[in-house]
């Protein structure tokens, strides 16, 4: 980049050689050096130049600068999932913190590149972010900003209704088009057949009439499914309603625009804690064993522990996803896994285990290329490092309503981090029939997995629904533990008891 | 051009204001909700603000740490914040409320605009200014004692090496006439504060919290519209029950006597202050009293009337009487002054029956436009 100045754009090659030597693979990495004001004016709009007009992105513009101000907090590095990978510099920050930062970049580079949940965004999404901002630019001149605007804030309301398995069966159907058709699958069972070993009595025992009835009313059965909508409960919110609600064109437009981007954004999130560590883990790297002089330990162990502290009572992810990649590239070289290692039950054994097959390094590159934060977590959040790293569970008193810890029971700590992750940390809500009581009501359904939806949130997401799909809107959901349905008829939301909850 | 991100500000900036219009009662009647902020500005609690979307609710308190402690020790962070910050995986921010920082120009102007409040046309053309000095620069002329050394050195050394007269063997540097510099000032003008608000309230038993609590979110509001209207505004605190004196802001808003009350008492120390202090001819000056209603006879009442009627009302811009209701007060005494003054244009007289009314109260002290 030409305006970066020579002392970075040494830095940068400096860095980027230790990145490749440690194996790396990059897309190819731009820096750009920025003041603090353009640095909260592209971290509020998600690091990307150019964004739809929008006054949530104002809202995080006069947040950050006013942290920024007051010093609560400074935006280190800002560097987004693109090709070529574009990165920001602080304008000011001292060397040391820019090599950090650069040596840090690096390693989300290489994840965006590499980690699997990152195959399917598009790498140009700043073009295709300016497009969409351009293409809202002309809806507000030809609809008014106001209506556009709220538009924007009803379909901001459900971005996070969508499946994230979507962009991966999205591919395969790709794949699936061009391979040979798929077999049929084979003819049901005749329906209402009862199997004997007698053909003479079969007329009795199996009368034509009735076997006649049972197939009429399997057909039946089968059309009314057929006709359902959708056949079987939607994930992807957001793209039934963009195809089955009565909206206008540009409101339908405007609703992909942001299925577009919460579906970019989506591996971000869900690889909140791997995307960190890995990144951490890098700079920690590369930092102490290469890039950094004697006299800048100092600054780069004070920056280093800022980044890596722990607030009580809290998880950074930062912290223990090097900490868990470290972790793992110590087992892998001491040969602590598989069936062996698992069912070794003597402590000393295991402390001095060793098996000596340095196959740590290879380890951690493929736990990138492969997982994320759930699978992560569910796989390698072992008893070993829940003791090291000293996890505890937090639990509120009832009584002084102060949070104290509650124990340090493994499975508890474990489950309990699962449960904060699954589903990149959102409700599972499903589309379940957009034809509900026959009168094309639409029904959603709350899969509950322990904990309640925050109520308030939910009466006035149902109302956003309701404005997109202009008929009554209900919800199914559990409340206390017992089940409930909630509906926004156009003017008044009701609760109604259930007889079950909604399972898949 | 104004940038993209400037654009987005200001219509954020614009759907707050629209909000804060729309709840201003409920701000109003809830003085707690706006908490002053740093010099100039408040932070006004705002949920309605965050785009709502299925979210988990609070999980009770439940999450997990990391460090040392036994089972039973607390772990810091405030429980309201929850599991809100970067160490969940999730977005989400616990139950804590968006708070939006405001100035306290614009909560005037929108307390106008929402009130429909006429600007007030101050007494007096000549406003009043004070002047400062600063210095600014340097001059060639001025008194000996602001002769500034270090440019009249500079000066002299460069017309001596100019003049090829310095020797750097010998370096004697000798400024002349025309080597002198002096500092110079500018004389900037600065407003003075020429509004001033002398508060009265009636401290004696029968006057609760929840009374005072009304005072003041009103004298806030009051405050804040005047600030607005005026460069500089001072203010001043005189607290009464069978006797009255001069207090400090805090000492207004806390102390708690029991007794009689003797409403005259605060009048005419309100007349002294404005005697000593403040001249009607160069001072805008209002006046706000609030008390239950409750007087300790009708003949103090009299006197009352006869001070308003000869001191006060020819120099105040404006008397206000807000009369709280309390289960103790007979509420007398503001029929008591509209009986006595049926007339008189900057004599307000409000009732203020619960929170709810405290803006229906301001908009009546302050409609006049006085």
């Amino acid at each position: 980049m030409s305006s970066l100045p020579a002392v970075l754009r040494d830095l940068q090659a400096e860095i980027e050689g230790y990145a490749r030597e440690f194996g790396l693979q990059y897309f190819t990495q731009l820096f750009e050096p920025v003041d603090y004001r353009q640095m909260c004016e592209i971290a509020s709009y998600g690091g990307f130049p150019v964004r739809y007009p929008h006054w949530r992105f104002g809202m995080e513009y006069d947040h950050m600068m006013k942290s920024h101000t007051y010093g609560l907090s400074k935006i280190y590095e800002l560097v987004i999932n693109t090709d070529p990978c574009y990165a920001y510099l602080l304008e000011g920050n001292s060397l040391v913190d820019q090599k950090l930062v650069m040596a840090h970049v690096y390693g989300h580079n290489d994840f965006f590149k590499n980690n699997n949940f990152f195959a399917h965004t598009d790498r140009r999404m700043i073009d295709v972010m300016a497009n969409n901002a351009s293409r809202v630019r002309r809806y507000m001149d030809r609809h008014g900003v106001a209506a556009v605007e709220a538009f924007i804030d009803v379909c901001l309301s459900i971005d996070n209704l969508i499946d994230p398995w979507w962009p991966f069966r999205r591919a395969q159907q790709r794949e699936s088009a061009r391979a040979i058709t798929e077999p049929e699958p084979p003819p049901a069972e005749e329906p209402g057949r009862l199997q004997h070993s007698r053909g003479y009595l079969d007329r009795y025992i199996n009368p034509p009439e009735f076997i006649e009835a049972q197939r009429e009313k399997r057909k039946k059965e089968e059309e009314a499914r057929k006709r359902k909508l959708p056949q079987r409960p939607e994930r992807d919110v957001l793209g039934f309603l963009m195809k089955h609600a009565p909206i206008e064109s540009w409101e339908a437009d405007i609703l992909g625009i942001i299925r577009e981007e919460a579906y970019y954004f989506l591996p971000q999130m869900q690889t909140k804690i791997m995307n960190e560590g890995w990144a951490s883990y890098w700079h920690s790297r590369i930092m102490t064993t290469r890039a950094l002089r004697d006299d800048e330990v100092v600054d780069y162990a004070d920056a280093a522990s800022g980044v890596m502290a722990m607030a009580p009572g809290q998880l950074n992810p930062y912290k223990i996803g090097i900490e868990l990649f470290r972790h793992i590239e110590r087992r892998w070289d001491k040969g602590r896994f598989g069936k062996e290692w698992d069912e070794c039950d003597e402590l000393v054994e295991r402390d001095r285990w060793d098996r000596a097959l340095g196959l740590g390094m290879k380890k951690i590159f493929e736990v990138r290329k492969l997982y994320n934060d759930v699978t992560f977590l569910d796989e390698y959040f072992t008893l070993d490092f829940c003791r090291e790293q000293k996890f505890f569970t937090v639990k509120e008193n009832r009584r002084t309503g102060r949070r104290e810890i509650e124990g340090r029971e493994f499975a508890k700590i474990k489950a309990r981090i699962l449960q904060q992750l699954t589903n990149f940390g959102q409700p599972f809500i499903y589309v379940v029939d957009a034809n509900y009581l026959n009168r094309s009501e639409l029904l959603l359904g709350h899969r509950h997995e322990g904990v309640d939806l925050q109520m308030e949130y939910a009466r006035d997401t149902l109302r956003n629904l309701e404005r997109i799909w202009r008929r009554p809107v209900s919800l199914l959901t559990v409340l206390d533990e017992k089940p409930k349905r909630i509906r926004f008829d156009g003017s008044e939301i009701s609760v109604a008891d259930e007889r079950e909850a909604f399972r898949v | 051009m104004i940038s993209r991100i400037e654009q987005d500000h200001s219509r954020f900036r614009e759907i707050i204001r629209g909000r804060i219009r729309k709840n201003l009662r409920k701000y109003i009647s809830r003085g707690d909700m706006i908490a002053p902020k740093s010099k100039g500005s408040v932070s006004i609690p705002m949920p309605q603000i965050k785009i709502p979307r299925f979210s988990f609710g609070s999980n009770k308190g439940n999450g997990v740490g990391q460090g040392d402690g036994e089972p039973g020790d607390p772990v810091g962070g405030d429980p309201q914040d929850g599991q809100g910050g970067k160490g969940k995986a999730g977005q989400d921010e616990g139950q804590k409320a968006l708070e939006v920082e405001v100035s306290l120009e614009e909560l005037a102007e929108i307390l106008g605009e929402e009130l429909g409040l006429p600007r007030i046309e101050p007494r007096g053309t000549q406003s009043l200014e004070t002047k400062k000095d600063r210095y600014v620069g340097l001059r060639t002329t001025g008194p000996e004692s602001l002769r500034s050394f270090k440019a009249t050195f500079k000066r002299a050394l460069r017309r001596q090496v100019a003049m090829g007269t310095y020797d750097r063997n010998r370096p004697v540097v000798v400024p002349i006439r025309e080597d002198r510099r002096y500092r110079s000032w500018r004389t900037d003008p600065r407003p003075q504060s020429n509004a001033v608000i002398i508060y009265m309230m009636d401290v004696s038993g029968s006057m609760g919290d929840e009374q005072k609590e009304i005072v003041r979110i009103e004298s806030f509001w009051i405050d804040t519209w005047l600030r607005s209207q005026y460069k500089g505004l001072e203010s001043r605190y005189i607290i009464h029950d069978a006797s009255a004196r001069v207090v400090e802001r805090e000492v207004f808003f806390k102390t708690r006597e029991s007794g009689g009350t003797m409403i005259s008492s605060a009048y005419k120390v309100c007349n002294e202050l404005i005697e000593a202090e403040f001249d009607p001819e160069q001072w805008n000056i209002y006046a706000f009293h609030f008390s239950d209603g409750d007087n300790w006879s009708v003949d103090d009442t009299s006197t009352c009337v006869k001070l308003l009627r000869e001191e006060l009302l020819p120099r105040l811009n404006q008397f206000g009487y807000g009369q709280v209701e309390s289960p103790y007060g007979s509420g007398q005494f503001i029929k008591d002054l509209r009986g006595a003054f049926p007339k008189q244009e900057n004599l307000v007289t409000s009732e203020i029956k619960n929170k709810d009314e405290i803006m229906d109260s301001i908009r009546e002290f302050l409609k006049g436009g006085r």
